[in-house]
């Protein structure tokens, strides 16, 4: 299976890492002419929204993208991947790709003080590393979604269709199950595996 | 929250950065051009270096209502200076909900020997080195994200590579060390033990490293992340020059595709005026030497 990562700016590299550990290939994607590539799956990795979202668009990467993931492209998407994911955001009239029904809010724990580390369950496996640095919150989504993680009363990881989406990151260490959960639950389905 | 835990947090937020700009600004409409053009964060300081060098004298902390006007005006992390050593600015930058603290020989040194013991905050620090005993150093005093030094406030690249070139250098040289010779390496170096093996066992420096210090053009950029920065700080290079928002986000895509020798070229052309700059020997004050 190849994955694309999208390596605009953010921590793709520690993704590249965890989906090789994992069993996958994979790409990096930096401009239009890198989307000719063949993938099976695409991972959108933590970083600055607005960073990603304006060179989304700059390097005219953005309608294409979109397409793909509308037309059933698994995704998977940790933190700005998130933002850039979502219909809506609170309190900013920005949307970026806005192919997942759910409402977030950036920088919803406050600043760099307010990241905190948690180990816990994600889609039924214990003890997944989840570290929320500057993390957003998913305020609302649609009932389609399936919940695959939860801390403190909130959604913080959920998969509608071909789209995973969690608020922290579980790349930063080196337990690549969430990355394996991926490949085996989202993109050998598409596959036809 | 144990220390261990907060460092590694700290080291994430670095890692988060990674493949971004980091850019100087003096106000919040600054802030504000520099966030639209696409930088990942925004180093909160009173004076850019070129006019830190211009006006001479001390320099220090800066006013912690411009930092939190800066905070108010942009929604990626803010950074902010304190001075090498000086405990209280750094707290108080701490108190203020900084992102990051860069403990900085751009500002004067406030202690002519010892360095802030970064362990004891929550809040991150980055720090600039030139070597790899100087970035393993901080390290060991709790910087979660190293930078070059370059030489700030020159809109000359030259030291930016001398010190990036240096560290990679002495990080190939320890990685093809026996281990047992790596004991007198920490003794030259002045590190402890287990942190050189650990440069040795990964190949590259245990947190982020980006390159600081003289960055005036897209080229400077990619050249800098050509020879292995992980990202980039603009400090004079972008207000410093005729078409600021131009040509923050012309080195924000260079950052991204350095490999493109095309998009390069685009990205050049036609920028207006880059900073005017200083050569090394024209410059009075040295800040490369400061904390080391």
């Amino acid at each position: 299976m190849k994955i694309a990562l999208l390596a605009l700016q953010g921590d793709f590299a520690e993704h590249e890492a965890a989906f090789r550990a994992a069993g996958a290939e994979t790409l990096q994607l930096r401009r239009k002419q890198d989307l000719d590539l063949a993938f099976d799956g695409l991972v959108l990795p933590g970083g600055e929204s607005t960073v990603q979202g304006k060179l989304l668009h700059e390097l005219e990467m953005f309608d294409p993208l979109r397409e793909r993931i509308r037309e059933g492209l698994p995704v998977f998407a940790t933190c700005a991947g998130l933002i850039l994911l979502a219909e809506r955001l609170m309190d900013d009239p920005t949307v970026h790709l806005g192919t997942l029904n759910a409402v977030v809010r950036r920088n919803a724990y406050g600043r760099q003080l307010g990241s905190f580390f948690h180990s816990g369950t994600f889609a039924g496996m214990e003890n997944i590393p989840m570290s929320f640095i500057r993390a957003p919150q998913i305020e609302f989504c649609s009932p389609a979604c399936q919940v695959l993680a939860e801390h403190g009363g909130r959604i913080t990881a959920l998969r509608q269709g071909n789209q995973l989406a969690m608020t922290f990151h579980p790349e930063l260490e080196t337990d690549c199950r969430a990355a394996a959960w991926f490949l085996r639950e989202i993109v050998s389905p598409c596959k036809g595996l | 929250m144990d220390y261990k835990e907060q460092y590694k947090l700290n080291c994430g937020l670095a890692q988060m950065l990674k493949g971004g700009v980091i850019m100087d600004v003096t106000t919040p409409e600054q802030a504000k051009i520099a966030e639209d053009a696409g930088a990942c964060a925004v180093m909160a300081l009173e004076r850019i270096p070129a006019d830190i060098r211009a006006a001479g004298g001390v320099s220090r902390m800066s006013d912690p209502e411009m930092i939190r006007g800066i905070q108010q005006a942009v929604s990626i992390p803010v950074m902010a200076k304190c001075r090498i050593g000086h405990i209280a600015e750094a707290r108080i930058l701490e108190a203020i909900e900084i992102d990051y603290i860069d403990e900085s020989e751009v500002l004067s040194p406030a202690d002519d020997i010892y360095h802030v013991d970064k362990r004891v905050f929550k809040v991150p620090f980055v720090c600039g080195a030139r070597d790899l005993g100087e970035a393993l150093r901080r390290i060991t005093e709790g910087a979660a994200m190293i930078r070059t030094k370059g030489e700030p406030g020159t809109g000359d690249v030259v030291q930016a590579v001398r010190h990036m070139r240096k560290m990679n250098q002495e990080i190939r040289r320890v990685t093809s060390m026996a281990d047992d010779e790596l004991y007198e390496a920490a003794k030259q170096y002045q590190v402890p033990f287990d942190l050189l093996l650990q440069v040795k066992q990964e190949g590259k420096l245990p947190v982020v490293n980006c390159a600081a210090g003289g960055v005036a053009t897209p080229a400077d950029a990619a050249l800098m992340m050509l020879l292995g920065a992980e990202g980039v700080f603009v400090g004079s290079g972008i207000f410093k020059s005729g078409d600021p928002a131009r040509r923050a986000a012309a080195i924000v895509k260079a950052v991204t595709n350095y490999q493109d020798f095309a998009m390069l070229a685009d990205l050049s052309a036609g920028l207006g005026e880059a900073m005017v700059g200083i050569n090394p020997e024209e410059i009075k004050t040295i800040m490369e030497e400061r904390g080391i």
